[in-house]
């Protein structure tokens, strides 16, 4: 089994201290959701949130993307890195939780659909440039969130930020994060982060799209641009 | 005209050696660091008038978010640059220098008597100097606009017509071309096609904005280093240079199909 090396150099190996301009080595005409993505747990449920701009190279190709997908009634992927990728790998996962759900007479947990998420990307990670949150609410665990990076590490998290704009915010969310938040606190500092990391992350922008996710139901928002609570 | 100022590396400081010699031989272009997107430029009715964003970004991160990309040189001329940020000060620092010294060396203090360089002119002179550092494989890394009123181009005619108003772009290489429209970097692709459709020569001011604007906000839709704070500076005969404050443009994002979520379990999962 080759060492996998998780460098992520740009081409140009300059301005290294610089976000690079081409995070993501992406083969010719690829689309990257160069974004800012995130989710956090509260009693009851899960917050989601992300941008909605996917680029290729500068140009944004999509400036109202969807990058919250759902792959089950309860359970939805926060989707970063290759577009191409990270919805073949949700496309994939809701097949499996579709079959798995019939099989089992019961709705999947989000501890299984993160497991499933992994072991994909983790098999496959030669060829996949995904980083997806899972995130979802289930009878076991109530509301919870689970991070995936690049080589396919799991990891379960109280909150959990990704994307090429999840750099800028690392101490703004380190700063106002605190355990046991209600539904509205964590919904409202979703979109503040989510609206700092677009005001200065060229790869970020557009409106923040934000799913809540409780035992009875989803409830998708989106804030426009010209409303965001920070920036642009 | 010019004094000999040296813009090479290293400038006119003595850290040369016989090993940086040998470097500076096989030096290669340099790579831009600090970047500012899109400048926009038109003639209307009173004169020209350009656009730019404040935004300069640090490789994909927006750092610089108050940067002014657009410069008066003197009373005729108006410059906007895209592309490193450095460089543009350096060209500045440059023209202002030489407007100083044609000042302080004029035959009179006078400032009717003074014959100050007219936009053509510094077009064609920052022509020279970004070919000159393209040929020496050390680029200013800038595409330049210049804009403003020249005396016409035919020779020897003392008696030729008043300044007409003057466009002109020069970009890293030294190549040069003036038009009633200009973009640089995005604008190009995504502005100029909306320039063509709706130039006139005879726009009002107001009309000749609001046009800018249009084309500002799709750069800001489409361009990842584009900014929706920008500044308008325009070139007349009657006010000289006026270069505007940076204000924030009007976006839209309420359009039906943007409102509606893909990512649902019915829907296509997402884009």
């Amino acid at each position: 089994m080759s060492a996998h090396a998780m460098s992520m150099h740009a081409p140009r190996s300059h301005a290294a201290s610089a976000a690079s301009a081409d995070p993501y080595n992406l083969k010719p005409g690829e689309h990257s959701t160069g974004t800012t993505i995130m989710a956090i747990p509260f009693d009851g449920g899960v917050v989601m949130g992300a941008d909605s701009r996917t680029s290729t190279g500068t140009y944004i190709a999509v400036r109202v993307a969807d990058k919250i997908t759902q792959v089950h009634d309860r359970i939805w992927i926060c989707r970063s890195g290759s577009a191409a990728d990270t919805q073949a790998l949700t496309d994939y996962l809701r097949h499996y939780l579709g079959q798995l759900s019939v099989e089992t007479g019961r709705a999947p947990t989000v501890k299984t659909a993160a497991h499933l998420m992994r072991r994909m990307i983790y098999e496959n990670k030669d060829n996949l440039m995904a980083g997806v949150i899972v995130g979802g609410w289930d009878a076991v665990d109530g509301g919870s969130v689970y991070n995936i990076p690049l080589g396919g590490s799991l990891v379960k998290m109280p909150f959990a930020i990704g994307g090429s704009g999840s750099t800028y915010v690392y101490g703004l969310v380190d700063h106002k994060f605190k355990e046991g938040m209600s539904k509205d606190e964590a919904k409202a500092l979703v979109e503040k982060t989510v609206a700092h990391a677009m005001a200065r992350d060229g790869s970020s922008g557009g409106i923040i799209r934000t799913v809540v996710i409780t035992e009875d139901g989803c409830d998708k928002q989106f804030i426009p641009g010209d409303q965001l609570p920070f920036g642009p | 005209m010019s004094a000999p100022i040296s813009l090479a590396p290293g400038g006119s400081s003595s850290r040369i050696s016989a090993r940086a010699g040998l470097e500076a031989a096989t030096e290669r272009t340099r790579q831009p660091i600090v970047t500012g997107t899109s400048v926009l430029g038109i003639k209307y009715k009173d004169g020209v008038m350009l656009a730019a964003d404040t935004l300069c970004s640090y490789g994909s991160m927006a750092k610089y978010k108050d940067a002014r990309r657009l410069t008066k040189i003197n009373d005729a001329t108006l410059l906007g640059a895209g592309g490193e940020y450095s460089d543009f000060q350096a060209i500045t620092d440059l023209l202002k220098r030489n407007a100083l010294e044609d000042k302080c060396t004029a035959d009179s203090l006078y400032e009717e008597d003074v014959n100050e360089e007219c936009a053509r002119e510094v077009w064609n002179y920052l022509r020279a100097v970004m070919y000159n550092r393209r040929n020496k494989m050390n680029p200013l890394w800038n595409d330049l606009v210049v804009a403003g009123f020249s005396q016409p181009a035919g020779v020897g005619d003392a008696s030729a017509d008043e300044d007409k108003p003057f466009l002109g772009l020069v970009d890293k290489i030294g190549t040069t071309y003036e038009d009633s429209v200009i973009a640089t970097g995005f604008g190009s692709y995504l502005a100029i096609p909306i320039l063509r459709e709706k130039h006139r020569e005879d726009l009002e001011e107001g009309e000749a904005r609001a046009l800018l604007e249009d084309c500002m906000r799709v750069l800001f839709y489409r361009d990842c280093r584009a900014l929706n704070r920008i500044q308008i500076a325009k070139v007349t005969k009657a006010d000289g240079v006026l270069i505007s404050e940076p204000y924030e443009i009007e976006t839209s994002w309420d359009s039906a199909s943007f409102v509606e979520p893909k990512g649902q379990l019915e829907g296509d999962g997402g884009w």
